[in-house]
């Protein structure tokens, strides 16, 4: 039977990150088209605890590698330990959720496996050994359906275009393993968190964000956001100009973002903001330019000053609690 | 220290890209093309390192003879040299890989830099197929802490260090929640992500030295790399427009619109 081997990710701070268990809900419509196995994996110095948690997913086995080397995450000590057991293993796939970590990591380890791969996967398509991958080229103006021809795939999974897997169904074997360790010629160095009271942007299911019409001034894009228990974002021109850190930039070249609900304060919509929200479920748009490519995407629009509807927006939505 | 830059051609960022009704590929009339913005940002990063640390910077490109365009542009911006492998046809990150792998051997820089990803595939992926094809150690998605316009940009410490010894370069790293340092003994492979630097613009005596300056030609057969592509693009499409939404008239109909009908608050 054909493997899939989904690769779950631990924070640094030691607890599993959420996009995971996207990437096994993904494994899982892979496994069901491919007539395939889903089996996930883990490295780490203290993996235990995550791999407890990874056992109710549905997956065949949760097999996890514990080194004192793999304390810190590197794409040099990650991927010969992973492409070792995927070898072993005999799995067909490899896939993981696109987070920063799996963006450095999985074509490293394709490399190694000598494999081609496919990043941002969205969807799969075909049956049995002919499975092709949706994936988005020219920052989302268009989706490719492509084919990887080595005996081995690999993709990183855009957590945000599939359910996170469900728990509670039942036990997978957790099988523990002696990861291969090679040295590195980088060292880990330092992790600076920066810290939010908010949830993170990528997993929030309200996003406030703001662009160029704020001038800089957040007060009521925040407001708004902790009122609604949102994750604030931002355009890339409100980052570059230093007015909010860049880790809340949405678009290409920022997070991609699918919340429930989106509301973009005075963004005029820029292409590349666009394709880091567009699949968000309901989108708002505010904007003092009716011209503005905003409108074209959104759900509802106001043609207005971000500054009175914001306030306006609060005391209204008060009143429904 | 001799410095590996890529320059990709690609299409400019701010063209509107669209289809072909037969899903074969992008409508190519009208567009216009440019050095890879993450590469450009390579670039500069390399000269700014030379700058520091003396050595020059070499500029690859693979493609057809209209890549020399993009070559000739890093050129002005004041990079030495540029290698040109000719080759037309699709290539895949195995392939692309697997030819700077052989360009490395040759050249022998201490230090390779693309950009994180060619905003035309967004793949993000050849930097980290050639570390390990290589064997280095890789720092991707190097960043700076400030923001390029801030007071701050004059006086910080840049995201890419390298040590005094001359062996090892340190780097900071854009990643999820954070930002993390790594130090690569060199040689080594560093992606850029956006905001490394902001780069320079070319000089007019920048451009007419760029004229004269050498472009070696290379192709995968004198490399000695099978091209053959693993990846196979079958179909493109647009991707699905959203269903036209409305205007409302004020805040009040915008939450009952919100309550009733989304179900989103």
């Amino acid at each position: 039977m054909p493997i899939v081997l989904i690769v779950a990710e631990q924070q640094p701070d030691g607890n599993l990150r959420k996009a995971t268990l996207n990437a096994i809900g993904a494994g899982k419509q892979l496994a069901e088209k491919a007539g395939a196995e889903l089996h996930i994996a883990l490295v780490g110095k203290d993996p235990a605890k995550v791999a407890d948690e990874l056992k109710g997913y549905g997956a065949k086995a949760v097999h996890v590698g514990a080194a004192p080397e793999l304390e810190h995450y590197l794409a040099e000590t990650y991927a010969p330990a992973l492409a070792a057991l995927a070898q072993e293993l005999k799995a067909d796939y490899v896939g993981m959720a696109s987070t920063a970590q799996g963006k450095d990591l999985m074509p490293r380890l394709a490399a190694r496996l000598r494999a081609a791969m496919a990043t941002d996967v969205m969807g799969f398509n075909g049956s049995g050994a002919d499975i092709t991958f949706n994936r988005p080229m020219w920052a989302g103006n268009v989706f490719a359906e492509v084919k990887l021809t080595t005996p081995v795939k690999v993709f990183s999974l855009r957590a945000t275009e599939f359910p996170a897997a469900q728990g509670g169904q039942g036990a997978a074997e957790v099988k523990a393993f002696t990861p291969k360790v090679e040295a590195s010629k980088t060292k880990f160095v330092d992790f600076k968190e920066v810290k939010s009271a908010r949830p993170e942007l990528t997993e929030a299911r309200v996003v406030v964000s703001g662009g160029r019409g704020t001038k800089g001034d957040f007060k009521e894009i925040e407001a708004l956001a902790d009122d609604l228990g949102a994750a604030v974002g931002a355009s890339r021109a409100v980052c570059d100009a230093g007015w909010v850190p860049n880790d809340l930039q949405v678009g290409q070249t920022g997070k991609v973002v699918a919340p429930q609900l989106y509301i973009a304060a005075g963004i005029s919509g820029a292409i590349q903001h666009l394709a880091g929200m567009k699949s968000s479920k309901t989108i708002v748009a505010i904007n003092k330019d009716p011209e503005a490519p905003i409108f074209q995407v959104a759900d509802y629009g106001i043609v207005a000053d971000l500054f009175k509807v914001l306030p306006e927006l609060r005391s209204e939505l008060a009143k429904l609690k | 220290m001799k410095i590996l830059v890529t320059a990709k051609r690609v299409e400019d960022p701010e063209s509107k890209i669209k289809v072909k009704p037969d899903g074969s590929g992008i409508v190519q009339e009208g567009l216009k093309y440019k050095i890879n913005p993450f590469d450009e940002i390579g670039v500069e990063e390399g000269l700014r390192l030379v700058a520091k640390h003396q050595g020059e910077v070499v500029v690859v490109s693979i493609g057809g003879k209209e890549v020399q365009e993009q070559l000739r542009h890093a050129l002005a911006m004041g990079a030495h040299r540029a290698v040109w492998v000719n080759h037309t046809g699709p290539l895949d990150q195995l392939a692309i890989a697997g030819l700077l792998q052989k360009v490395v051997e040759k050249e022998k820089p201490d230090l390779v830099i693309l950009g994180k990803q060619s905003i035309d595939d967004d793949q993000n992926q050849v930097g980290q197929y050639l570390a390990e094809f290589l064997g280095w150690g890789q720092a991707t998605f190097a960043s700076k802490v400030e923001s390029l316009e801030s007071e701050q940009e004059k006086n910080k410490v840049p995201a890419l260090v390298v040590g005094a010894d001359g062996k090892t370069v340190r780097v900071i790293r854009e990643v999820d929640n954070g930002l993390a340092t790594l130090e690569c003994q060199l040689p080594a492979i560093v992606t850029t992500d956006l905001r490394l630097n902001q780069p320079r613009y070319a000089s007019l005596p920048g451009i007419m030295k760029a004229k004269s300056k050498p472009i070696e030609e290379l192709t995968p057969a004198k490399l000695g790399v099978d091209v053959t592509p693993a990846i196979q693009v079958l179909k493109m499409s647009a991707p699905p427009a959203r269903k036209a939404g409305i205007k409302v008239a004020d805040v009040p109909a915008l939450v009952e619109k919100l309550h009733n009908e989304a179900k989103v608050v």
